[in-house]
């Protein structure tokens, strides 16, 4: 039972690191219809932002202050300079576009920073572990991901759902012709959503940077399950995001904790670690498909 | 008077002609991983190699060398592709430099087939040092289970009884666990296999505390390795829970980013920075004045890789076409390995000891290896009696 509690705070934890990705990505997909594979290039610059300002400075607000700043630059200049021109065409030719920007950021991180990881460490004052669950003591730092989702969360909602620039996003993702012709500048509106994304993966990137090593094409990963979270909440929402990104992190956390386990009721201990271990790593492309033949549209679909 | 001419000239152009094919060099291709992930045992192979060449300016046994050197980016298919160009293009006489096992599979069957002889300075994938051995393979390293096997046999030895297994899910990590399982007699408290290049291992810990097992052994290879030993710490589970591991984790590109949350890791190796010979002194040294870093376990198997063809062509005369006279030289393996004891089995894979080291910050603050023990002494892969050779 403690082991099953841990475990769900684990998941939570893999969830909100995926919705701060997925945020993003939606909300550029859902407003621009843009296929953005790039966004894991910016979870990358945010990662090595604050792996490098950290090691200057000493300070890991510092390195996350600088990974927003740089996170949120780089896709200013991205959106301005490249995928601008993207918009008006089809889905393929923006794949092939952005597929290559993933190939450029990771080339000008090994020049600027060479092929060996960078090194992150855990702020001292989030060293440690938490008794959270009595008898099952949990990583201080891993807790403050969760709450940092939270607060993200929140703000996002509000943001959306509660402000002038939220309602005209909202309008923007339904109709962007209409939106226009009542005389908004949608394409600074455009502009400001990216670099709001990009901020988004760019803290995401900042977070795991002391969980995982800072690495050239440490984005790439995280980026298939970013996609599975928003085909599942259904691509333009925010709600759908933060849903399918929780649903995810839940799904796989417990399937790796618990699959091999389970296996071993019918199997033998080698055959069910290693069966179960598969089985596990495809646990969410099954919840993908059982969700998509239930709601093709995923969970929450924009309107 | 032409007749006098053609008397001269034959023997003149027939001795030319011996004269090029003596000047002419060894042509030796690196296919290796110097770009993307792991690009660092790539490099640190290729550096090893280049500084044997260095130290004989330019040369390998006294004879000079053309070293080829082509990067794989880690794919398969790429490896394959720079196997047959150097090969059937460049006619090269020999090959070595990959780093993956799934890669060598994929290159080193079909050259070694066609005849050309392959040197692998890191890959020993079973399924060549048994009944897939061939006398055009060599492998300079080890077999892969090797290091695993002496972790076994150490924490057997250290009384340990009940060890928590980690590796990731594909066929080296299998082999990686079945290797320690052959050494190790105490019991086994779990065995996760995790996805290849998983990066988050919260579950796993979390599972692991649950089980609160005596040790445990993992093979994480590359930023797998980094993540785990900073999750493993931040768990606190350093504290209560000793890790094991082999040098992969270790070496001084991975100790860079993995920071303090490595210290006092206990690790197996064939090789370390502080063995006591004289080869390995001088080749610290001037790898260190070289390329101004400290070279790591790769890096020694790249300069070994280079000195055993040195040591053959000076057996041979620098004749690398007579394949049988060679092959012949190359086994004997007339060198002195930085890591000491070193000699070839029937495989063509090396007998030698598999040593404990430690990870410790030396006098200049610098996280790195130093010896604590022997986990194997005289080691032979278990595959070995399934080769004919």
């Amino acid at each position: 039972m403690l082991l099953f509690l841990e475990q769900v705070l684990n998941g939570l934890q893999l969830g909100f690191m995926l919705f701060l990705m997925a945020a993003g990505l939606t909300l550029v997909f859902g407003i621009m219809g843009l296929i953005n594979l790039a966004h894991g290039s910016l979870y990358m610059v945010g990662a090595y932002g604050a792996a490098a300002v950290t090691g200057l400075s000493g300070s890991f607000l510092l390195g996350l202050a600088a990974a927003l700043l740089s996170a949120g630059l780089c896709g200013l200049l991205l959106e301005l300079v490249a995928l601008r021109r993207l918009y008006d065409r089809d889905h393929l030719d923006q794949v092939l576009a952005t597929f290559g920007l993933i190939l450029f950021f990771n080339e000008l991180t090994k020049i600027l920073f060479g092929p060996q990881p960078l090194y992150l460490n855990v702020p001292d004052w989030l060293q440690g572990t938490v008794e959270l669950i009595p008898g099952a003591p949990y990583p201080a730092y891993r807790l403050a991901v969760i709450g940092v989702g939270i607060l993200v969360a929140l703000g996002l909602f509000l943001l959306v759902n509660r402000s002038r620039l939220g309602m005209l996003i909202r309008a923007g993702a339904s109709n962007r012709e209409m939106v226009s012709a009542l005389g908004v500048n949608i394409g600074l509106l455009y502009t400001l959503v990216f670099g709001l994304g990009a901020m988004l993966a760019g803290l995401a990137g900042a977070l795991v940077g002391p969980l995982l090593s800072v690495e050239v094409g440490m984005g790439e990963g995280v980026l298939i399950l970013t996609f599975v979270v928003i085909v599942i909440g259904g691509i333009g929402s925010i709600k759908g995001a933060l849903v399918g990104a929780l649903l995810v992190g839940l799904v796989d956390t417990l399937g790796r904790a618990f699959l091999p386990g389970l296996l071993e009721w019918s199997l033998s201990t080698e055959a069910a670690s290693s069966l179960g271990a598969s089985l596990a790593s495809i646990a969410i492309y099954l919840l993908m498909a059982l969700i998509l033949v239930w709601r093709p549209q995923g969970l929450f679909p924009a309107q | 008077m032409v007749k006098h001419l053609k008397n001269t000239m034959v023997p003149l152009l027939l001795f030319g002609a011996a004269l090029a094919g003596a000047a002419e060099p060894v042509k030796i291709g690196m296919i290796t991983t110097l770009s993307g992930g792991g690009s660092s045992l790539g490099i640190d192979i290729r550096d090893g190699f280049q500084l044997a060449m260095n130290q004989e300016q330019g040369t390998l046994g006294g004879y000079p060398v053309e070293l080829l050197v082509e990067d794989d980016a880690r794919n398969p298919g790429t490896a394959k592709q720079i196997a047959t160009r150097l090969t059937k293009k460049e006619q090269v006489d020999l090959l070595t430099g990959i780093v993956w096992s799934n890669l060598a599979m994929a290159v080193v069957p079909s050259v070694t087939r066609s005849g050309t002889l392959y040197i692998s300075p890191n890959a020993g994938p079973s399924a060549l040092a048994g009944e897939g051995c061939s006398a055009n393979y060599f492998n300079v390293a080890w077999q892969n289970d090797n290091l695993h096997e002496a972790m076994g046999q150490y924490l057997t030895d250290k009384g340990f009884k009940n060890v928590y297994l980690l590796s990731p899910n594909y066929p080296a990590g299998k082999d990686a666990l079945t290797g320690f399982k052959r050494f190790f007699k105490g019991t086994i408290a779990g065995e996760v296999y995790t996805k290849l290049g998983q990066s988050d291992y919260a579950t796993e810990l979390a599972a692991l505390r649950a089980v609160n097992p005596d040790a445990v052994f993992f093979f994480l290879p590359g930023g797998m390795g980094i993540s785990f030993l900073k999750q493993y710490q931040q768990a606190g589970l350093n504290n209560s829970v000793p890790l094991f591991g082999p040098a992969f984790s270790f070496d001084q590109g991975i100790l860079k980013a993995t920071g303090d949350s490595a210290l006092g890791v206990v690790n197996s190796s064939q090789w370390s920075q502080d063995l006591d010979n004289a080869a390995n002194k001088q080749f610290v040294s001037d790898f260190h004045k070289t390329y101004n870093r400290l070279p790591s376990l790769y890096a020694s198997q790249g300069y070994d890789a280079a000195r055993l063809i040195a040591s053959a062509l000076k057996a041979t005369g620098g004749n690398i076409k007579d394949k049988e006279a060679f092959r012949a030289a190359l086994k004997r393996a007339e060198f002195e390995s930085v890591r000491g004891s070193f000699r070839f089995g029937n495989n063509q894979h090396p007998i030698q000891d598999i040593y404990i080291r430690e990870v410790y910050r030396n006098d200049a603050g610098e996280l790195t290896n130093r010896m604590i023990g022997v986990g194997l002494r005289e080691h032979q892969d278990a595959y070995a009696k399934l080769c004919t050779l």
